[in-house]
């Protein structure tokens, strides 16, 4: 009736997994009781979880996304503690069992709920807004793939307390992942995570090209979007060309754990090296999803904090559209040591070389736009200096790793470790953090606290040095990765210095949850009233701060790469009172995607646990709801003309007093 | 007031056709990814299309007569999805639900032949378990006949709700016809594919 489910599968006997447990359970009680106390169910209900506004589902995101970040983190410090206080003749304080369960869980959740789920937080929040458009093409299928991203976030999490998690590494590699070695719930956990999460994905992708294609302002052409745009552009063709293949992948590897399929076996024709394939045909692609955004949001805060144009623009989108070609074509330098012959392995060091170079365009593109700039150092053009410096050592190391010769003998070492977190946490992660900082005040209205962002930098990337310089030398030295503990006495001095570094970026992120009470304490103060806070020079910056759900009352008509700038320019003022504004189509509001994301959570739940009937009613329960869904032809609405002017007249008059207040002053 | 109103009806409409554009569209790319979704599949079956593990080969396994068959049944419920399109351009709502109808038969009967291919090999002994090609081959043959029965669940809303609910031949319904249309397609040139990579080059 239940599977293999029953009271074993709870971890009474892990102190560490149920103390987590505990604490995950009390913080969900506490938030449900603020709610409950608030009376704000109603206004959760109607203005955030049924909401298909791109504005609301990209905060959830982001949301879902720092959640996870202190989940994942929690992973990492005890991965760093335990090779810190292990040693020889020490085996620490997390056995085995445990450690590999924390590493495979950090590896996942960092990757899809953390990096994943930022990228298309801020793809949501920034894209329409800066097309000049009033929703995303797809509002409802958006709001499906927040449901299915989120309700991953919850089986991966319910694997702390139901069973456990898969211990083989992120990618879990067959035959280890197979049911023979790993017959638990652990691998099916990362499973079904990854691919109700990974359809969410995919949707997502088609969506955003579809709406980059089809709703630019009139005269945007494709040469006049903003750079952020490009990339979310190419984002979306890497999502779309890359995710099929990790659907496909995890379908195979399901079939060969649930009905004794073939595919990846020791035995009967099984073939393990096209796995590996398969996994890397996705996961590189994957690597530049999760960079390109970055690098837009890089571009954006470069040129807007040094008040000038963006250096070469034209080689930026080129050199975007040249890294999403090449990305398809350096699979396999994730497994040079597999031995598919010198000639593949050269093919492939060459074009994952060849890379590194639209990456340096860009690179000087970025210092060019600095140079000669009026550049104002505040928290999102530090994390893109931060960014240039670290990035540029991980794109070396990464050049290192792209020959093959080399990559013997550092493969699967910490080596690899360092310079994937280089590349990951000096490139993407400060991207979504300025991109944060930088959207903050057009989404809430009023910006982030300067003081603690700057100090949530310092942490980061000071912490960030001590805490994998280290891992470059230990790969050097010869540890390999995803070991509970080292026998060699010369590595301790370095995990310690590891641990530091871990501890420095602990307490980064402890500023930036002070920096957020802090911001929200003096709203008032860091208010962005005239919606235009850092002197920008795209459309986001043309509309009030929140914009009003519709976005923009009229749509702008664009004439330059940068509609605000040049506008500013000739005096004109874009956006003024006017009286005759046309009716705005709008979409309605709808739970049809919050429903279909729990009936895909309860699916894979029961497939996890082999609860098949339970599996059987949710995938009717996904159908019938979007059956119901589309037989319902009431999905839209008209915002008529006086509330349009009832809404803009309110913020112009928030703008007039705040010059008058200004006037006054002076 | 009287030409206020009619105006932003029209409005209205037109702003159905534009969605209705723009969501053809948005399906279009979606089966580009399906494609690619099927690429993989294909991949699979080419690496693993020789690992017979000591066990059946195509040869011994695919009767050609009844994927023949199969093939013509598909075949020809693209042509008859065909004509239920041109009649939805016409606005004839019988001429449409008719030719559905027929689809629909053809469709079915495919599936019926795939699943009777499929029961007799797991009765015979050969089922997906017993080699990495026989797993290969499920898998596709498989994901293809699982494509063909949503689009048969599609077909039978959209006739469900075209009849029972007496939904109107409009804009946003020869969008969706016109999405199952482009779908249906989709699968029988898959379905070529298959018939060429799997069962022709297994039997040759």
């Amino acid at each position: 009736m239940l599977g293999k489910l029953n009271w074993s599968s709870i971890p009474f006997d892990n102190p560490i997994e149920l103390g987590a447990v505990a604490f995950m359970g009390l913080v969900v009680l506490a938030v449900l009781a603020v709610v409950t106390k608030a009376k704000a169910w109603g206004y959760l209900w109607t203005e955030w979880l049924t909401s298909v506004d791109h504005k609301k589902i990209g905060v959830m995101y982001i949301v879902v996304a720092f959640v996870m970040l202190l989940r994942g983190f929690a992973d990492a410090i005890m991965m760093r503690s335990q090779l810190a206080l292990a040693g020889p003749g020490h085996k620490g304080y997390l056995p085995p069992e445990h450690y590999d369960q924390i590493f495979s869980a950090h590896g996942t959740i960092m990757i899809f709920f953390v990096a994943m789920t930022f990228v298309i937080g801020l793809m949501n929040i920034a894209t329409p807004l800066q097309i000049g458009a009033r929703d995303v093409a797809f509002p409802f299928l958006n709001s499906v793939s927040f449901w299915l991203t989120a309700v991953s976030v919850g089986l991966i999490n319910l694997s702390l307390a139901l069973g456990a998690f898969a211990r083989n590494g992120w990618l879990e590699y067959p035959p280890l992942s197979g049911i023979q070695f790993s017959p638990d719930v652990g691998v099916d956990y990362w499973i079904w995570s990854l691919q109700i999460s990974g359809i969410g994905t995919l949707l997502t992708g088609v969506n955003f090209f579809v709406t980059i294609l089809k709703m630019r302002a009139p005269g945007m052409t494709f040469f006049r979007m903003p750079v952020f745009v490009w990339t979310i552009l190419c984002t979306s063709v890497l999502i779309m060309a890359a995710f099929p293949v990790l659907t496909v992948t995890l379908t195979m590897l399901s079939l060969d754990r649930y009905l004794g399929f073939h595919f990846f076996t020791n035995e009967l024709g099984g073939n393990q090296m096209m796995y590996v394939n398969l996994i890397w045909v996705w996961g590189h692609p994957e690597v530049y999803i999760l960079i390109l955004p970055a690098f837009g949001v890089f571009s954006e805060v470069t040129s807007t904090y040094s008040q000038k144009r963006l250096f070469g623009y034209t080689s930026m989108v080129w050199a975007t559209i040249a890294i999403t070609v090449l990305s398809f074509i350096v699979w396999l330098h994730h497994f040079f040591t597999m031995g598919s012959g010198a000639n593949v392995n050269a093919f492939f060091g060459i074009a994952t070389m060849i890379i590194a170079v639209p990456t340096g365009v860009k690179i000087f593109n970025w210092l060019f736009t600095i140079y000669g700039g009026r550049v104002t150092f505040q928290t999102p053009m530090l994390w893109t200096v931060g960014f240039m410096v670290t990035f540029s050592i991980g794109g070396m190391t990464g050049v290192m790793l792209a020959v093959p010769g080399i990559d013997f003998v550092l493969h699967n070492s910490l080596f690899l470790i360092a310079h994937f977190h280089n590349v990951i946490i000096g490139g993407a992660v400060f991207g979504y953090l300025a991109g944060v900082t930088y959207w903050f005040p057009k989404v809430f209205g009023f910006k982030l606290d300067e003081k603690w962002g700057k100090r949530a930098f310092w942490f980061w990337l000071t912490g960030f040095y001590f805490a994998f310089m280290p891992l470059y030398v230990l790969g050097f030295l010869g540890a390999t990765r995803r070991m509970q503990h080292y026998d060699n006495p010369a590595y301790t001095p370095w995990m310690h210095i590891a641990l530091f570094g871990a501890v420095l970026i602990m307490c980064g992120i402890i500023c930036q949850l002070v920096q957020i009470v802090v911001s929200i304490r003096h709203r008032a103060e860091l208010a962005d009233v005239t919606g235009d806070p850092w002197h920008g020079r795209t459309l986001e910056w043309a509309v009030s701060s929140p914009p009003p759900f519709y976005n923009f009352a009229t749509i702008p008509e664009v004439d330059s790469a940068e509609p605000l700038w040049t506008a500013k320019n000739r005096g004109e003022i874009i956006f003024h009172t006017r009286d005759n504004y046309q009716p705005i189509h709008m979409p309605k509001n709808t739970a049809a995607g919050l429903f279909i994301g729990i009936f895909a959570g309860v699916m894979g739940f029961a497939l996890i646990w082999s609860i098949f009937w339970l599996a059987a009613i949710g995938l009717l329960g996904i159908m019938f709801t979007l059956i119901i869904k589309t037989c319902n032809d009431d999905i839209d609405y008209y915002v008529q003309p006086d509330e349009v002017a009832r809404i803009q007249n309110a913020h112009y008059a928030r703008i007039d007093a705040l010059a008058s207040e200004k006037h006054y002053a002076d | 007031m009287l030409t206020e109103s009619a105006s932003a009806h029209h409005a209205h409409d037109h702003h159905h056709e534009e969605a209705g554009a723009t969501k053809v569209f948005g399906f279009w790319l979606y089966l580009m990814t399906d494609c690619v979704l099927f690429a993989t599949l294909f991949a699979g079956f080419a690496v693993l299309h020789d690992q017979f593990a000591g066990g059946v080969t195509g040869r011994d396994i695919f009767d050609l007569k009844d994927v023949g068959i199969e093939t013509a049944f598909l075949l020809f419920s693209s042509v008859t999805y065909g004509f239920a399109m041109l009649s939805a351009h016409r606005g004839s709502k019988p001429a449409v639900l008719a030719w559905l109808a027929i689809t629909f038969l053809f469709g079915a009967g495919f599936i019926g032949m795939e699943i009777r291919e499929f029961s007799s090999l797991i009765a015979e002994g050969h089922g997906p378990d017993k080699s990495a090609f026989l797993s290969a081959f499920f898998t596709l043959v498989g994901t293809h006949g699982g494509h063909v029965t949503f689009g048969l669940i599609w077909m039978a809303t959209l006739m469900f709700q075209m009849t029972v609910l007496g939904k109107p031949l409009n804009a946003v319904y020869i969008s969706r016809l016109a999405c199952l249309s482009l779908f249906w397609h989709f699968l029988d040139i898959v379905w070529i594919c298959v018939f060429t990579v799997v069962y022709l080059m297994g039997v040759l």
